[in-house]
Parts: structure tokens; C-alpha cells; sequence
């Protein structure tokens, strides 16, 4: 183990020019920042080679949108960044106090900047047609409002496609009491895609020809090597679906390595990103992704994480050895290196095409080495949502279940407190299990005394699309036999509601209809499910989170939305229930109402959903911590539940925030 | 419905659609855009083979296209082929179009005009069909069915094999047309993307006249089988 972490002395060979003139902008920008900022004792960033991200703090922030010619590649382009820096400076706040941020737009076209999972007025929220009119050439625009929260979050541009271009910055906030996480020193890892091509071009490639960017699709010699292993008619009946279905198994990103080179904090992966720690030190890395098409896959070979935050929001610690951040989504996890010892900060793309790398280390000659990407995944049936229920599993020991996707992993029946109990009807064994989802079915809370349940046959229970996400045994009534489980379903727990297709999902713009959508929230997500069994790594799924906080609003649901996530893939057209955002009418919501959104994914990709304004508070299984989010993966053909209370008046986006999925899958929302 | 009214229709609602673009707090969805395809262009080996080439282009946007499509062949100044359709594309279910408008065939001479109906798209098993019946002037009718198949060797390496019938209606003495089944082609080429946009590539290329044309071509002293090797490349923008 320990020789995979051999540490060498650090070569700058690579890039020693393009190093020293990044250094010098970065010096140069900090001098001028330094003025009109103080620096925070606990946010000593070291002195790495490699370019590190510049902080201003305060409560009054200058920042100027200009074009500036950058190079990640060897080749000069154009991006659009902030006060000269990409990533944008670092912001740092206080909760509770007022900030005013001044940004003034330099570019030949219209900008803007929406403070992303900030919990602000309508019309302080950045987003061009909802919040204001944008910002014109060569004007001012002045946000001010009052932080109410603290954590880790971003802002970036809501005007055509600039935060492909580099318009992405971090956003970090101390809290007004004591942080209930301890650490000594943070780190914030921005990571990002940057591509030389116009963003304008590789949207109509896109549009061109949907798989440009995708060079694993089948070959001919991968049927024959799977002849081999299979024989011929396994592998034609494997390829059948697919070859029905008219989709390829590896679309996994739409945008790839063949034109990204992935980037942390701002620096591409031949030159890394370094970062210090001393002896004894926790350290704090507040993980964001502000790229505009990639999820990344994040791990620190030799150390576990602890996460502590999820998009901002304070969680119960959950140790894991790796991590899938979606678009938009931020991360904080805690670690404790040793000293003399240095670590690789690993982030994979989803498709594994690329990676961005840091140093993590205790001196600044040593350096880890770069694990190779994990091996590039493979869609599955179940990832178009594929009815499963022909499958046998009858005779299935529960104690070892392997679900490859691992639905059922909040089943616990292991804890089943049976008392003296007798159960002689329970047949899980016969049960229909349709999607194979029981993600909040606890039976561990079940108090069976000395009792008897002759009549609770399971064996007959309706599975439809294999949903007891609400069936929660520990508040049944056994006496009376009151149902719990039709209806909403109760909140924390997620939807117990029948999918159903809308007429709109039925015409041309949409390819794909997931008939029985498994749950996501068990689900560690593609190319992650067998780490466990293969790395033995411990991979963080939404199941794991709970809020450290107590619920806010423990109100039920008054009434659930069900959206569906549609799409062409071969025609590259995005949409919700079929109908793109141009010509969809908004989402109303009413201002104080608790409601419930489940996002059915009808599509094969993984889709980042932020809804702007107003908290989504993920139904992980417990009711008591429901953990807040602003943006929610959804895995291919799956389906996932969040409450919503409706307490921010205005107009607020609510989109898929994959840059080039965002135009057409996109709802405005209002609270009225 | 004659033909110079599907046309204005076709026309009609692109141009309807044209007008319909704006800004959006996204970017907008379904911007107007131009692809333009050379999807062969080779010349045969042996110096007296043609010279010929297949194009197409559309231009608009996602739900709504003019599509353009062209091919010829030139051996010499008295042989020499050449047509150009222009369609209004429609999707009618998730991989495939329905497409509408003319066709001309410029040469030989004398030229023949067609009103076009079609349907363009992707099959089960990933085959890339084009079908289209055309109607003509004084009754005539053709039929035209294409199939295409990419097989990757690698990921830049790609085998195509295509096959091509036509049918027509009655026949067409003058230019040597009889009714009925009248040719079929198969292709197979070799193309090897340099980049996506540009591949060179070597083929061969079968054709066979069959029933009353191939009566035509016999007593004209012309072969009723053509089988020859290209060279060429593809491209696109």
C-alpha cells in the first residue's frame, strides 16, 4: 500500500514559464486585492507553486468582469474572468453581516452573477429576465443583501455560456457562532472544465452530431473480445437492447476529455495544485464543482474523509474513501494527514477521460503520485430505468443482499427487534419488487414486543414501481392497522406517487421513458457501484447524508410535483415532461407552502438539478434530519424526492445545470 | 397539393420559426444552424471511372430544417449525372424525419422534375435510412431507398457498407429508364477521421442495372455492371 504513495522529489519540469507568469498575476492581483481586503487568520493559504485562489474578504467586494487571454493547453484563448483571475477571487463572508458586491461588466455583451445556494431577494439573485435585466456593457450592477447562512458555496455567471468560459468563483462563509466542525487550516478545491473551443461551437457540434465527443463507442473488436468471454448469443442479446434502443452505452458526458482539460483551483493537471499542512493538523477541503459539464469522482488515496457539508449545509460526519460531486454541488470533508507524507487529491471525470490533480503535503518537495483512473463505466438496463421485476428473488437472503445498485440498503432487518415475536405471514420472499426500491423501509424501529402479525402478509403487497420509500413500521399503529402507506407519504421519506408519463413525453424531442424507476438515493451512481466490493472503498451516496441540524420545517407535504427529466440524446434537445423551457409555463408554487418535487430521470445521463431561492431539502430516511441541498443529482432512469418550503417570493430558476442541458431543461418558478 | 405548395409551405413555417429565437436566462435552446456534409466525394481508380460526389446540407433548427441534397457524377461531357432536392425536414418520432419539397435532375438531359415525399432517420441497430418516392411530370413515379451502416474498427477507423434501389413507375425511353426495379448499388468504404470533420477514404463501389434499363443500357452498347475502387474523402461542417 504504502509504495503507491511513494514520494519523490518534485521536478518542475513542465510549464516552468507558464508557472512563473501565472505566479506573477496572481501576486500581482493579490497586491491590488490586498487593499481593500484583510486576510483570515485561518485561511493561510500556502505558498504553493502552483497558482492558489486569491481571497477577499470584507463586506464591501469590487469586481470587474473582463476578457483575458488565458492557456491551459499550450494554446492561447479567450475566457472570462473576474478581476483577472480564473477561478474568480475567493469570497469570504460573515453570516449575518450585509455584503455589497459592485460588478462592473467589461465584456462586449451582457454578463451577470448569480450567487449560487445563497439565500437571498428575488432580485438580488443574478439570474438575466428573473432578477433583473442583466448587465449591459459597461455598466455597474449593485447586489447588497444580508448573509443568513454559512458554508461553503460559489458564484458564477448566468449569461450565455461565460462559466464554461472561467466566469466561476468560491464562495465561503463563517458562521456567526461557533463552526460545530474542527479543523485547523482550509483548502477550497474548485474544480472546473475549460475547453479552447468556443462554448457556442461545441453546443452546435453538439447538435451536429450528438456523440463528437465521444470516442469509446463500440467497436468491432469489443464484440468479438465479448464473443469470447460470453459466447455469440449472450452478446447479441446483451447488444440487442442497446442496438433496439438506438443508444450507446458509453454515452456517459456529453462533453469529454477530447476537448477538456480539467482543472483545480485553476491549474490543469501536469501542474497541479499544491497545498501545506503542519504536524497534527485537521484540514478542512471545501470541494466545489464550478464546471460547466463534468461531474468528477473525488478521492485522497491513503486518507478517509469525512465529509461534514453538503452544499454549504452542515451534515453528520460520514467517513468515506470517495466522493461524486455533480455540477454545482460543494463538498466539505475533513482529513488528518500525516506529516512527511504527501497526498494526492484525485478528482476523475464521470467518464473517466481526464482527472485534475492536487498535492496535498506537509513539505513542499514531496510529492504524491497520481492513482490511474478507475476503469471508464458501462451503462446498464437499469440505467434506462428498465423494469426489473421478471428478475427471481425469491430465496434471497436479505443479511447479504447485493444490489449492485444497492436500493435497499436502509432496509435493515438485521436490527429487527422481534421480542418474542411471531411473524408466520411475513414473506419477503414472494415480494414484487418491481424497481426494487425500499430505501426508507426501517424496520429497526419496529416494536413487536411479544406481538403477533398473522396478518401482515407481504407476499401480496402491491409493489407497483417498487416504491415503500413512506412505509415507515415504526409509527404503524399495529392494533388498529392504521395505512400509512398511501397517500404523500411521509415527509423524510420520499414519494410514495405512481410515475406517470405525460402526454408531451411521447413526441419527438424525447427518446427515452423510464417505466420503473429505481430510487437514486442508495445508489453511489455509475461507474462507483462495485468500488466497495472491488477497492474496498467506501463511496458516499445521498442515502448517507442526514442534516446535522434538526429538520427546519417539520411540516408533512401538501402536495407532491412530480417532474420528469426528458431529453433526445441523437438530436441533442433537453427538456422537463417533454416541453422546453421556452415553451413551458412556470412552476407556481405557493409563498409558505411545504410541498414535495420527485424528479423522475426518463434520460441515460446523470442530471445536477438546482433550484434557486428556496432550499431542497433531500428525503434521505429520517425524518428528524432532513439535510438541505440546492443542487441534486439524479442518476439515469432513477428517480429522487426533496421538500420544499415555499418561503422566498419572486421568480427563481430551476434548472439542470449541465451548461448545455440548461437552455432547454429549465422551468422558471414562482412563489406567489 | 402540387408541389410549389409544399414547398411554400416548408418554407412557410421555417421562416415562421426564424423569427421566433430570443434571449433567455439559459442561452437560447435551439439556436439557427448550418451543417453542411460532404458525405462522398472520390474519383475511381482506373482513369476512364467518374468522378462523383454526394452531398447534403440543412439548415435550421431543431423541430424544423430546409434540407438540401445533391449528387452527380461526371466521365465526360456526354455522361455525365446530376440532381439537387430540396426538402423541408420534420421530426415525426424520436430518430426519424419526414421530408418534403422538389427534386431536379439537372442531367442528363432533358432534365425531369419530381415532387418529393420522404422519410430519413436512424433505424434499430443503428442503419441510417433514407427512403423517398417521387412523383413527376406526365405520371411518372419513382422510388428510392438507401440503408447505411457504420461499423467501427476503431474509434477512427470506420467500415461502411451501403446499399442503394431505385424503382420507377414506367419508363423513360429517353433517358433510359425502364419501369419497374431498374439498379441497385453497394458500396463499402473505409474511412479514417483525421478529425470528426475530415475523413480520407478508400472504397469500392458495385452497381447494377437490372429488368428494362438494363435492356436500355445493352442496346446502347453500354455495360449493365459497374464495379470499381475510389478514393476520396468525407467532411463536414
Amino acid at each position: 500500500m504504502k509504495s503507491q504513495y511513494m514520494i519523490k522529489p518534485m521536478t518542475q519540469t513542465t510549464n516552468s514559464e507558464l508557472n512563473n507568469s501565472r505566479r506573477r498575476f496572481v501576486f500581482g492581483a493579490s497586491a491590488m486585492l490586498a487593499l481593500m481586503s484583510t486576510p483570515f487568520p485561518k485561511n493561510a493559504f500556502a505558498n504553493a507553486l502552483s497558482q492558489s485562489l486569491s481571497q477577499l474578504s470584507g463586506k464591501v467586494f469590487d469586481l470587474s468582469i473582463d476578457y483575458k487571454m488565458v492557456n491551459f493547453t499550450g494554446k492561447s484563448a479567450r475566457a472570462t474572468v473576474v478581476n483577472q483571475l480564473l477561478p474568480a477571487p475567493l469570497l469570504r463572508w460573515k453570516e449575518g453581516e450585509t455584503v455589497t458586491l459592485r460588478v462592473k461588466n467589461n465584456l462586449d455583451q451582457d454578463s451577470s452573477i448569480h450567487w449560487h445556494g445563497i439565500i437571498l431577494p428575488t432580485e438580488m439573485d443574478g439570474v438575466p429576465g428573473f432578477s433583473f435585466d442583466g448587465i449591459k456593457p459597461g455598466e455597474t450592477f449593485e447586489y447588497q443583501f444580508t448573509v443568513q447562512q454559512s458554508g461553503t458555496y460559489w458564484y458564477h455567471s448566468h449569461s450565455g455560456y461565460q462559466e464554461q468560459t472561467g466566469l466561476f468563483g468560491a464562495i465561503v462563509i463563517d458562521p456567526a457562532t461557533p463552526d460545530p466542525v474542527i479543523y485547523d487550516r482550509d483548502y477550497v478545491i474548485m474544480l472546473s472544465d475549460w475547453s479552447d473551443e468556443a462554448p457556442e461551437n461545441i453546443y452546435a457540434k453538439l447538435k451536429k452530431q450528438a456523440d463528437y465527443y465521444n470516442y469509446r463507442e463500440r467497436t468491432v473488436m469489443d464484440f468479438f473480445s465479448d464473443v469470447n468471454k460470453n459466447g455469440l448469443a449472450n452478446t447479441w442479446n446483451a447488444r440487442s437492447m442497446w442496438n433496439n434502443a438506438r443508444m450507446s452505452d458509453s454515452d456517459i458526458s456529453d462533453v469529454t476529455g477530447s476537448t477538456y482539460t480539467y482543472l483545480m483551483n485553476g491549474n490543469p493537471p501536469q501542474q497541479g495544485w499544491q497545498g501545506l499542512f503542519e504536524q497534527g493538523e485537521k484540514v478542512r477541503l471545501r470541494f466545489i464543482n464550478s464546471s460547466a459539464m463534468t461531474i468528477f469522482d473525488v478521492r485522497i488515496p491513503g486518507l478517509k474523509m469525512s465529509v461534514v457539508a453538503s452544499d454549504g449545509q452542515n451534515i453528520q460526519p460520514v467517513s468515506v474513501d470517495e466522493f461524486r460531486i455533480g455540477v454545482a454541488e460543494t463538498y466539505d470533508v475533513v482529513i488528518e494527514p500525516e506529516v512527511d507524507n504527501a497526498y494526492c487529491i484525485f478528482a476523475q471525470s464521470i467518464d473517466r477521460t481526464g482527472f485534475t490533480v492536487g498535492n496535498l503535503t506537509s513539505d513542499a518537495s514531496l510529492h504524491a503520485l497520481i492513482p490511474p483512473m478507475d476503469p471508464r463505466p458501462v451503462l446498464s438496463h437499469s440505467d434506462m430505468g428498465m423494469d426489473m421485476s421478471g428478475m427471481d428473488m425469491s430465496g434471497m437472503d436479505h443479511s447479504k443482499m447485493d444490489m449492485g445498485a444497492g436500493d435497499m440498503s436502509g432496509m435493515e432487518h438485521s436490527k429487527m427487534n422481534m421480542g418474542g415475536g411471531d411473524m408466520p405471514s411475513m414473506h419477503h420472499s414472494k415480494m414484487a419488487m418491481g424497481g426494487g426500491d425500499m430505501p426508507g423501509m426501517d424496520h429497526s424501529k419496529m416494536a413487536m414486543g411479544g406481538g403477533d402479525m398473522p396478518g401482515m402478509d407481504h407476499s401480496k403487497m402491491a409493489m407497483g414501481d417498487g416504491d415503500m420509500s413512506g412505509m415507515d413500521h415504526s409509527k404503524m399503529a399495529m392494533g388498529t392497522a392504521k395505512a400509512t402507506v398511501s397517500g404523500l407519504g411521509l415527509a423524510g421519506f420520499g414519494s410514495n406517487n405512481e410515475i406517470k408519463h405525460i402526454d408531451t413525453e411521447f413526441d419527438p424531442q424525447v427518446d427515452m421513458r423510464a417505466d420503473a424507476p429505481k430510487s437514486g438515493l442508495h445508489d453511489p451512481g455509475i461507474g462507483l457501484r462495485d468500488h466497495q466490493q472491488q477497492f474496498n472503498r467506501k463511496v458516499l451516496t445521498y442515502g448517507d447524508i442526514k442534516g446535522l441540524h434538526p429538520t427546519y420545517d417539520t411540516r408533512q407535504p401538501s402536495r407532491e410535483i412530480q417532474l420528469h427529466l426528458t431529453g433526445n440524446m441523437n438530436r441533442y434537445m433537453w427538456s422537463v415532461n417533454g416541453v422546453k423551457f421556452m415553451d413551458a409555463a412556470p412552476l407556481e408554487f405557493e409563498y409558505g407552502e411545504r410541498l414535495r418535487i420527485t424528479l423522475v430521470n426518463d434520460t441515460m445521463m446523470t442530471h445536477p438539478m438546482h433550484l434557486h431561492g428556496m432550499w431542497s431539502e433531500l428525503e434521505t430516511g429520517d425524518a428528524d434530519f432532513i439535510p438541505r441541498k440546492h443542487t441534486v443529482l439524479v442518476q439515469p432512469g432513477s428517480k429522487i424526492s426533496y421538500l420544499v418550503t415555499a418561503d422566498a417570493k419572486g421568480q427563481w430558476a430551476y434548472h439542470c445545470h449541465l451548461l448545455f442541458h440548461m437552455p432547454g431543461m429549465f422551468r422558471k418558478v414562482v412563489v406567489k | 397539393m402540387n408541389k410549389t405548395n409544399l414547398v411554400a409551405l416548408g418554407l412557410l413555417s421555417l421562416s415562421a420559426s426564424l423569427t421566433s429565437s430570443a434571449v433567455f436566462a439559459g442561452g437560447n435552446d435551439d439556436p439557427l444552424l448550418t451543417k453542411v456534409m460532404l458525405d462522398q466525394f472520390e474519383k475511381g481508380v482506373d482513369p476512364q471511372d467518374p468522378t462523383q460526389f454526394s452531398a447534403q446540407a440543412w439548415l435550421g433548427y431543431d423541430l424544423n430544417k430546409l434540407w438540401l441534397k445533391t449528387e452527380g457524377e461526371y466521365s465526360n461531357s456526354d455522361k455525365q449525372d446530376l440532381e439537387i432536392q430540396a426538402l423541408y425536414s420534420k421530426p415525426i418520432a424520436p430518430y426519424w424525419d419526414v421530408q418534403f419539397g422538389i427534386k431536379t435532375d439537372i442531367k442528363p438531359t432533358p432534365n425531369r422534375n419530381w415532387a418529393v415525399i420522404g422519410v430519413q432517420g436512424l433505424a434499430p441497430y443503428f442503419f441510417d435510412i433514407d427512403a423517398a418516392l417521387f412523383i413527376g411530370e406526365q405520371g411518372r413515379t419513382a422510388m428510392r431507398l438507401s440503408a447505411e451502416y457504420e461499423l467501427l474498427i476503431t474509434q477512427k477507423l470506420i467500415l461502411t457498407p451501403e446499399v442503394e434501389v431505385n424503382l420507377f413507375g414506367k419508363d423513360d425511353a429517353e433517358l433510359g429508364i425502364g419501369s419497374g426495379l431498374s439498379d441497385v448499388s453497394a458500396g463499402l468504404r473505409l474511412r479514417y477521421e483525421i478529425v470528426r470533420e475530415f475523413a480520407p477514404y478508400i472504397g469500392v463501389d458495385w452497381r447494377q442495372k437490372l429488368g428494362n434499363t438494363a435492356d436500355y443500357a445493352r442496346n446502347e452498347g453500354e455495360e449493365t455492371q459497374e464495379t470499381q475502387f475510389v478514393i476520396g474523402f468525407r467532411a463536414w461542417f
